[in-house]
């Protein structure tokens, strides 16, 4: 029983790690469709570095580092310039699919290796990274509704002129929510690779920044909201592994289908009437 | 000036790409000889180039008119493994049963496919409020599985050990235009593809309803205009172009469908759409470029083993290389007046 929940929590963490920092993202206006990309480059950085270091700790903090970086190539055009923020993303998406391709094939040869990543330790059948996970959340729920800063970052995205009016940045605070969202998706990347996989493989992520984009609307904007729908997908992609051992006869492929097509379901249940941050995914241009 | 405006987003977007190639340690002069001789070398190369472009011709189309329309449909993908997945459905059901029109009602069909799965979409975007950004990425990876399940069930074909379903006789095969090389007629469906859309979206009521409600959806509201059945109709159609390619693939190329249906072409295309400025004749250039690079990609193989996935990154650096240079010179615009 605690096993099996902690295979749950295990399989949602790296999407919940990515929706929860979206959550950030989208609530100071920037739309990160790119999350999928920044995910996979992560788990290929941190794959790559516990590989060589031997360090799975220096894995995460490398896969960190890589969300922090291509988070920032989307802050240079999308907040520093007005570049449209989809149109990024996908670029982005499309740049990490191609660059972890070249790189593993370059590494590993055409066909691609096999090789095991030394991974995080565990205690019990909890890795850190999953128990820590929630408690982010809640952080993160704290940070938004109980500070100022919180308060002025959600300003920025629902009304980014009353922000200025204000005499705070609107750059400023997307650059910060751009960044979390950049940063935890790395995070969720690497522990895909260092904890739930063991591995890398080309485009391992597989929709995940994806799903984990279609959780923060399931999850109405809220950390909480996001992390808990995560949970439902981490329990849909645990069943693939319990079912198949339980030699039920469902087909393998169905199940796997089923996270996107929950996730599809619950958009189309809660999708309208959810008010998504006003100005999200709108390029702000300080009025003179 | 404005001459320079236009060209130099492509310029800097070459230059870009060019220098992926030499943090791969490979010579961009010598890469771009050895996928030039791939891609346009000889008539198999010629021919190559002309079946890669297709897909990436016609999901780029796609691409062009939902964008237009303010639907962010990155779901080409899905679109065009619904167009293979229903041809191949109607095959196992009714055999080649039109005699030599079968192959074109393979691509009919096979538009009706892609057009069906991104009406999903666009229902759910127009109706329920889901961007399409979202559901059509989800719905790709719903009919991957669907795709993987038919093939290693109900449309596997029992004298393949392997997961792929039954193949095409040949009379339910698209004409081939030239006895050595495979190509075949479907390569004339996107180039006739793109002047019709361009018809569609300059020179129709519907077309300019299009780029109304994407360019203004609030104005396009007020003047009355059906936003919502706007934005569902572009779905549809969006989706009718992807899934034709998947038509044109099944009947024309590939003859069965399997997990190797789709080199990520319904992806691919939309840097190809939105290089090509989101117009239909500006995407069939982009496309042939495009497809001339991923014909020539193969020979690349002898510089690095990271061959076609190096042109992927390539195509990602001249994309956001592009829609860099083009919001610099915005700012300065902007900044200018």
């Amino acid at each position: 029983m605690i096993e099996s929940l902690a295979a749950v929590a295990m399989f949602a963490t790296p999407t919940a790690l990515a929706a929860i920092g979206e959550t950030v993202g989208q609530r100071s206006g920037v739309l990160n469709i790119g999350l999928e990309g920044t995910m996979l480059l992560s788990a290929f950085a941190a794959a790559m570095v516990a590989l060589w270091s031997g360090n799975p700790w220096l894995g995460l903090l490398s896969g960190g580092l890589a969300g922090l970086v291509l988070a920032a190539l989307v802050g240079l055009l999308c907040v520093a310039r007005d570049a449209d923020q989809v149109v990024v993303g996908t670029g982005l998406n499309l740049l990490a699919l191609g660059l972890t391709g070249a790189w593993f094939r370059s590494l590993f040869g055409q066909s691609g290796k096999l090789f095991t990543v030394p991974t995080l330790p565990k205690v019990g059948f909890w890795d850190p990274v999953s128990v820590a996970t929630p408690l982010l959340a809640l952080a993160v729920l704290w940070l938004l509704q109980r500070t100022y800063w919180g308060l002025t970052l959600r300003a920025a995205g629902e009304n980014p002129v009353a922000v200025e009016a204000a005499g705070r940045s609107v750059p400023r605070y997307r650059w910060l929510g751009l960044m979390v969202s950049g940063g935890l998706a790395g995070l969720g990347g690497a522990h895909l690779s260092l904890v739930v996989s063991g591995t890398f493989a080309e485009n391992m992520t597989s929709g995940r920044g994806f799903v984990a984009l279609a959780m923060v609307t399931f999850g109405r904007w809220s950390p909480i909201g996001a992390c808990a729908a995560c949970l439902l997908i981490g329990y849909l992609e645990s069943l693939q592994f319990s079912l198949q051992a339980a030699g039920k006869g469902v087909p393998q492929e169905l199940l796997l289908a089923l996270p996107y097509a929950v996730s599809l379901l619950a958009l189309a249940f809660v999708g309208r009437g959810v008010r998504s941050p006003a100005a999200l995914a709108a390029p702000y241009r300080r009025t003179k | 000036m404005l001459r320079l405006r236009a060209v130099a987003p492509y310029a800097v977007a070459l230059l870009a790409s060019g220098l992926l190639f030499l943090v791969f340690r490979v010579s961009p002069v010598q890469a771009s000889a050895v996928v030039a001789e791939g891609a346009a070398g000889d008539r198999f190369a010629v021919a190559r180039t002309l079946l890669k472009t297709t897909p990436l011709l016609l999901c780029g189309l796609g691409m062009v008119v939902a964008w237009r329309a303010g639907v962010y449909n990155i779901g080409g993908e899905g679109q065009l493994l619904a167009g293979a997945v229903l041809g191949a459905i109607v095959f196992q059901a009714g055999g080649a049963f039109a005699g030599a029109a079968t192959p074109w009602l393979f691509v009919l069909i096979g538009g009706l496919g892609g057009a069906l799965w991104a009406s999903i979409a666009g229902w759910l975007q127009a109706y329920r409020g889901v961007p399409a950004v979202i559901s059509t990425i989800l719905l790709n990876f719903v009919i991957l599985q669907l795709l993987l399940w038919l093939v290693n069930g109900p449309l596997q074909d029992p004298s393949l050990g392997v997961p792929l379903s039954r193949r095409l006789p040949d009379v339910a095969m698209l004409p081939r235009l030239d006895r050595q090389s495979d190509l075949h007629a479907g390569v004339l469906i996107g180039f006739l593809a793109a002047p019709a859309l361009w018809l569609v979206l300059y020179r129709t009521f519907w077309g300019l309803d299009v780029r109304f409600a994407g360019a203004n959806p609030e104005a396009a509201r007020a003047n009355r205009r059906p936003v919502r059945w706007i934005q569902l109709g572009s779905m549809a159609l969006s989706g009718f172009l992807c899934g034709t390619a998947g038509g044109v693939e099944y009947a024309g190329s590939l003859g069965q469908i399997g997990s190797g249906l789709s080199q990520n072409w319904g992806f691919l295309a939309i840097p190809v759409a939105l290089l090509g400025g989101l117009d239909p004749l500006g995407v069939v250039v982009s496309a042939l470029v495009f497809g001339g690079l991923y014909a020539g990609s193969d020979n690349l193989m002898r510089f690095t083993p990271a061959g076609s996935a190096l042109v992927t990154a390539f195509q990602a650096v001249a994309l956001l290389a592009f829609v860099a240079t083009r919001a610099e010179l915005r700012r300065r615009e902007g900044s200018a007046t």
